[in-house]
């Protein structure tokens, strides 16, 4: 934001019809899910306050530890494998012509592939029998199942979600890469700087901007990714693909248990805002310390 | 005007250091830009492979996908297609979901862009704060929502209604849509809105006439952005309908049955669901090529 604000009170006019808007779609649910954490409900008229007892029991439920921690491998997987495949595709993106707008409608297409066809396009490429990808490598003699072995489904998972999401940071890095003026390279053209140099000193202190943003948004949806492993693997083999999204469904719609789900919810929700916070604060805290100025 | 006197000044050096390049450098660059065209032509024939074998199968009737393995199509066949496109059951998903969408994308502009000007103009009590706790709804994971979402909308009747998807889904389209517009916004002078003010244009003249047209290519992202986020998503969208605002990822769960999968109406059914998408990347190409970086250079 920059700081020629002008101090006006009545902006929260414009503000208001987005407060209503959102309060609405946010605000209300929330204070439900708040409600029924603390509360044990037996049925239309039959209520009693726990207090913090469903916390308790969530944080010290084993199922869902086990899911936390699956969840954390994951999103921390996937960043450290998109982030620099999204740079680097980025890099060799053609920057002009009729190829960078083909190039780039192509790119995104598996980002506008509603959630479940995502997992339904891998569920078929996968089938040892129909599909391209198992009946190959079960031709070249490699004994791959995703229904029966666990790392094979955690493998083709983590395929997939790089498959789905690198193309939104490389686009992200693609055009945080098209802002940087010509004059920048000529310059170190002319210092005759290696391109290393160049993507150090130059290609990356521009792309930070772009990278919070594509660390935030991938950490966020990674944490919350429900419907791909749903329909690809359903959870399995066991429970060894079952993340929290899929937890909280099962025990929200599948069981009926208010109470816990509810108390799981509000736990779910506060670790992503806690990691999203230290990503950010973190992230902010690294170019502060380069550039004193302030650069951004 | 200073990135364009540089660039000129720029280029005036390039031109006089360009006659000094050495024919090897030359050709080093073309090496180089030879094995980059490569490794994006690699990782471009990896990607498209998925997609390209759920339109193969599309294409293919059961037997054939069943009996054997064909890298393409032998007798390609449509069926598939005019199964759905000629059955009201099965092409009012598509009409449901893309009803949704555009009624969230809508709702979403009109709100986010008065807000999204206020958070770059003004300071106003409670400004960082409720920039914050917009940002926070980015991050409610949908299935937190889920039963109260159905309570809500069903004692509001609601219920299986377009606008009830819409309006859900503006949970986390409004605060992208803010957050993105934001940074457009900001880096649009302050000086033009106060010519403006001086030339006696009233405030929604000259949002409408001269700040909207400014900002057209942040515009462009903020539409693709909300198309993407609100197409995609499932879990809110089947959870708050049942039979007559279905969306299309809902109703393709029909393709499976207790007698197996119908594979082929599953494909084809899969490759409908990318058109829009392709659609409405070709019509924000130029856009997204300028401003993804959400302004904030």
């Amino acid at each position: 934001m920059n700081n020629n604000k002008v101090q006006n009170n009545r902006a929260w006019w414009l503000v208001l019809p987005m407060l209503i808007l959102v309060a609405f779609s946010a605000i209300i649910p929330l204070m439900t899910v708040v409600n029924y954490s603390v509360q044990d409900v037996l049925g239309p008229h039959a209520r009693f306050f726990t207090g913090t007892e469903w916390f308790q029991t969530m944080l010290n439920d084993s199922a869902l530890q086990a899911a936390f921690l699956r969840q954390m491998i994951f999103s921390l997987t996937i960043l450290a494998i998109q982030i620099p495949l999204g740079i680097g595709i980025a890099l060799i993106m053609p920057k002009r012509g009729w190829q960078a707008s083909a190039v780039l409608i192509l790119i995104t297409l598996p980002l506008l592939i509603p959630w479940n066809v995502v997992g339904s396009i891998w569920q078929i490429f996968t089938r040892g029998d129909i599909g391209l990808m198992g009946w190959g490598l079960r031709e070249l003699g490699i004994n791959y199942n995703i229904t029966r072995n666990a790392g094979d489904a955690w493998a083709t998972i983590i395929l997939m979600d790089v498959w789905h999401w690198t193309p939104l940071v490389a686009m992200l890095c693609y055009s945080g890469l098209r802002s940087i003026p010509e004059a920048y390279y000529q310059a170190a053209r002319i210092d005759r700087a290696s391109k290393w140099a160049v993507f150090r000193y130059i290609q990356l202190p521009k792309l930070t901007n772009v990278l919070v943003i594509a660390v935030l948004l991938r950490f966020m949806h990674s944490f919350m990714i429900y419907a791909e492993p749903f329909v690809l693997t359903g959870g399995g083999p066991g429970s060894s693909t079952t993340f929290l999204s899929q937890s909280l469904a099962t025990m929200a719609i599948g069981q009926q248990d208010l109470g816990p789900s509810a108390a799981f919810s509000l736990i779910y929700f506060l670790v992503i805002l806690l990691v999203s916070w230290i990503f950010y604060t973190t992230i902010m805290h690294m170019q502060k310390d380069k550039n004193p100025q302030g650069g951004a | 005007m200073y990135h364009l006197e540089n660039t000129q000044q720029g280029e005036k050096y390039n031109t006089i250091f360009s006659k000094e390049v050495s024919a090897k450098r030359r050709k080093r660059d073309a090496r180089s830009r030879l094995r980059s065209r490569l490794l994006l032509g690699l990782y471009l024939f990896l990607m498209i492979l998925p997609i390209y074998w759920l339109i193969n199968m599309s294409l293919q009737t059961n037997s054939e996908i069943l009996g054997s393995m064909t890298l393409w199509p032998q007798n390609i066949t449509f069926d598939n297609y005019t199964r759905i496109l000629t059955n009201s059951s099965w092409y009012m998903g598509y009409v449901n979901s893309l009803l949704y969408v555009s009624m969230n994308m809508v709702i979403t502009m009109l709100v986010a862009l008065p807000a999204a000007y206020a958070f770059s103009r003004y300071k106003f009590i409670g400004d960082k704060h409720l920039f914050f706790w917009l940002l926070t709804n980015l991050m409610a994971p949908p299935a937190v929502f889920l039963l109260p979402y159905f309570q809500l909308y069903y004692s509001v009747g609601l219920f299986d209604k377009h606008i009830a998807v819409a309006l859900a889904h503006c949970l986390f389209n409004i605060p992208l849509a803010i957050w993105i517009l934001e940074g457009f916004m900001s880096s649009v002078p302050k000086e033009i809105d106060e010519t403006a003010y001086i030339d006696g244009y009233s405030f929604p003249k000259f949002f409408v006439k001269i700040f909207i047209p400014m900002i057209s290519s942040g515009i462009g992202v903020v539409l693709f952005f909300l198309f993407m986020f609100s197409w995609v998503e499932l879990l809110l969208a089947r959870t708050l309908t049942s039979t007559n605002a279905q969306p299309i990822g809902m109703i393709m769960t029909r393709t499976s049955t207790a007698s197996g999968i119908d594979w082929g109406t599953l494909a084809a059914a899969g490759v409908l669901t990318i058109v829009p998408g392709i659609l409405v990347v070709y019509f924000v190409r130029n856009h997204i090529a300028k401003g993804f970086a959400l302004g904030r250079t």
